[in-house]
């Protein structure tokens, strides 16, 4: 019983709800945004010692016991997610400030932008499956206000086809739960482990896990990305960013959930399956960064390489893969957010999406250029910078696993994600400098202390990452002995 | 119940398929009930028991199927809302509810 653990649903949550009492004091709305996302930082940080003390913290909900109440649980996993998200949220509401406009300030951004992080915060949270499907409904139902709140054209139509989409894929997700529910008479996540071994993983099962997989992966931008593009380069670029950064992650989480506590019993079909899936995921998604010359649409593209080859290591599943997978998924988390504010500062002062258009930035902005740079080659996975770590352990895991074609593809998909970016840093940065200071649509100012947030992020996560892998590696294997899990749960109490 | 689920899913994915919103819309909120009842029959049909475990009864009615389905309900309900509310901006701004006129790319 940790109390702490509710702090990062309930700090956004109630903010969020008296935030809408006060929608005229803009001011006040952005002080107490930002003291709700830093407290919630602070309690993933206690959450963090407390583990590394005395193992994986639960709370029963209304004292309920293990399977018959809602718990919550904070395993390695799930906490790091959470600090990075709030540190990615911290640095995205900064960003807003300056850029997103009183309009859409007066409107509610802040609250929904809180709402939407107490729906990421409860789902790496929760170990109830039905809360699970809760908590994906609040963090959807806020990002469906958030990418059609200003009412343009393209965002209405864009809106209309997200919403569409993640109706259908919920509707599926209730289906699967209902199958679950039917075989196992249980929602609670470890109890259904517990049943799930008990009885073996059937075709059946199997068939709800990838039924489970389908929906997921559709939220996680895994091989069924095709609604991503056009709803994330819709809303402006600070809450394109949280998208890019938060949302397909909460699927990634799920799918890391699901497949490591429950389904882990046929790894050769669903495993495989997420392998291939990830496979395909990134030669499309690499192909699409590498032909769009909209510097947006080159961005979404990049969030679906990423998740791919997040789920490339965890299709592995070894602890060295693991490992490398969550390293890469907290790193992806950073640097999706930057790249995506970059590439926001840089529609600012162009006034135009398309890179043919703009030539030369870096003479009149060698600051925002360089960080770019940094963020190129970090995303690329090359030394001292964080996405090398993520990458060496994912490829040598899957070679350990005999995976190879599964790394290689890995390995050229980061070719594909350098050659985008450094097309965009050439057309963008390099060059003639076409438009002087003067004649540019917006300024960077004020802009720039985020993106320099998370740069300083990305080189620390790169150049320290000694300090942090056994946390992670801690992390991965908890993913690997669902025990611990189910353990901590149950607390002793006799498992019905 | 189960041909039932069938023809409502059914329905629903036919009028997902068509091109007017607001068929679309129906389609989705058909597709939903189809998914609660599923839910229903997920804790096994049983009549005449009441939900409540006493010490002499040995039969009872399953209720966390009706607890789920109560959430999925209040969900839908909302998402269906804010649904209508946003196909009839877009109704206003596009002068059209012909998905096929929505299509596209923004560069137009």
């Amino acid at each position: 019983m940790n109390n702490v653990l509710i702090l990062p649903i309930i700090l956004p949550l109630i903010t969020g709800m008296l935030l809408i009492i006060f929608r005229e004091k803009i001011i006040l709305q952005r002080v107490f945004s930002l003291l709700a996302v830093f407290l919630t930082g602070t309690s993933a940080v206690i959450l963090l010692k407390q583990i590394q003390e005395s193992g994986i913290q639960t709370l029963q909900l209304g004292g309920w016991v293990a399977p018959f109440g809602i718990g919550l649980v904070g395993d390695f996993l799930s906490v790091l997610l959470i600090l990075t998200s709030s540190i990615v949220a911290l640095c995205c509401l900064l960003y807003s400030f300056r850029s997103i406009g009183e309009e859409r300030e007066k409107h509610f951004f802040y609250p929904l932008f809180l709402f939407l992080l107490t729906g990421v915060n409860g789902s790496f949270l929760t170990g109830d499956l039905f809360n699970l499907y809760v908590f994906f409904e609040v963090l959807l139902i806020a990002s469906y206000v958030l990418v059609s709140l200003g009412g343009k054209k393209f965002q209405l139509r864009e809106g209309i086809k997200y919403v569409v989409i993640n109706v259908v894929s919920s509707s599926f997700f209730l289906v699967a739960i209902a199958y679950l529910y039917s075989v196992t008479g249980t929602l609670s996540m470890a109890h259904i482990s517990v049943r799930v071994a008990e009885v073996g993983q059937d075709g059946f099962m199997t068939v709800i896990a990838l039924l489970f997989l389908m929906v997921f992966a559709t939220k996680a931008a895994l091989f069924l990305f095709y609604w991503l593009p056009g709803s994330y380069s819709a809303p402006p670029t600070a809450i394109a960013a949280v998208f890019a950064a938060l949302l397909t992650k909460v699927g990634i989480y799920a799918i890391f959930r699901m497949f490591s506590l429950i389904f882990y019993h046929e790894p050769q079909i669903t495993h495989i399956t997420i392998g291939v899936l990830a496979a395909l995921t990134m030669i499309l998604g690499g192909m699409g960064a590498i032909g769009y010359w909209d510097i947006k649409k080159i961005l979404t593209y990049n969030v679906i390489l990423g998740s791919g080859f997040i789920l490339a290591g965890f299709a592995a599943f070894s602890t060295e893969a693991l490992t490398g997978s969550i390293f890469y998924l907290m790193h992806d988390m950073i640097i999706k957010a930057l790249i995506f504010l970059i590439g926001g500062a840089v529609i600012a002062l162009t006034g135009t999406q398309k890179l043919q258009e703009m030539s030369g930035l870096i003479r009149t902005h060698p600051k925002l250029g360089w960080m770019f740079f940094i963020a190129a080659l970090s995303i690329s996975g090359i030394p001292p910078f964080s996405g090398f770590v993520g990458k060496v352990f994912v490829t040598k895991g899957t070679f350990e696993m005999n995976l190879f074609w599964l790394g290689i593809i890995g390995l050229f998909s980061s070719l594909l994600i350098l050659y985008s970016m450094v097309k965009i840093f050439m057309n963008a940065f390099w060059g003639e400098t076409i438009l002087s200071e003067e004649e540019e649509k917006g300024t960077d100012k004020g802009l720039l202390f985020p993106i320099f947030l998370l740069t300083l992020l990305t080189i620390l996560l790169g150049v320290f990452a000694e300090g942090l892998v056994p946390f992670i590696e801690q992390a991965a294997e908890g993913l690997l002995n669902p025990e611990a899990y189910i353990n901590a749960v149950f607390n002793g109490n006799p498992i019905p | 119940m189960a041909i039932l689920i069938g023809l409502l899913a059914a329905i629903g994915t036919y009028l997902i398929l068509s091109k007017q919103m607001l068929r679309v819309i129906l389609g989705l909120s058909l597709i939903t009930h189809a998914v609660n009842l599923l839910l229903l029959t997920s804790g096994g049909l049983k009549t005449g028991h009441p939900p409540l475990l006493s010490e002499k009864s040995t039969v009872f009615t399953d209720s966390i199927p009706q607890a789920l389905i109560l959430t999925a309900i209040v969900i839908n309900f909302a998402v269906t809302a804010f649904l209508l509310v946003l196909s009839y901006r877009t109704y206003k701004l596009y002068g059209t509810d012909d998905l096929e006129q929505l299509r596209g790319n923004d560069d137009e």
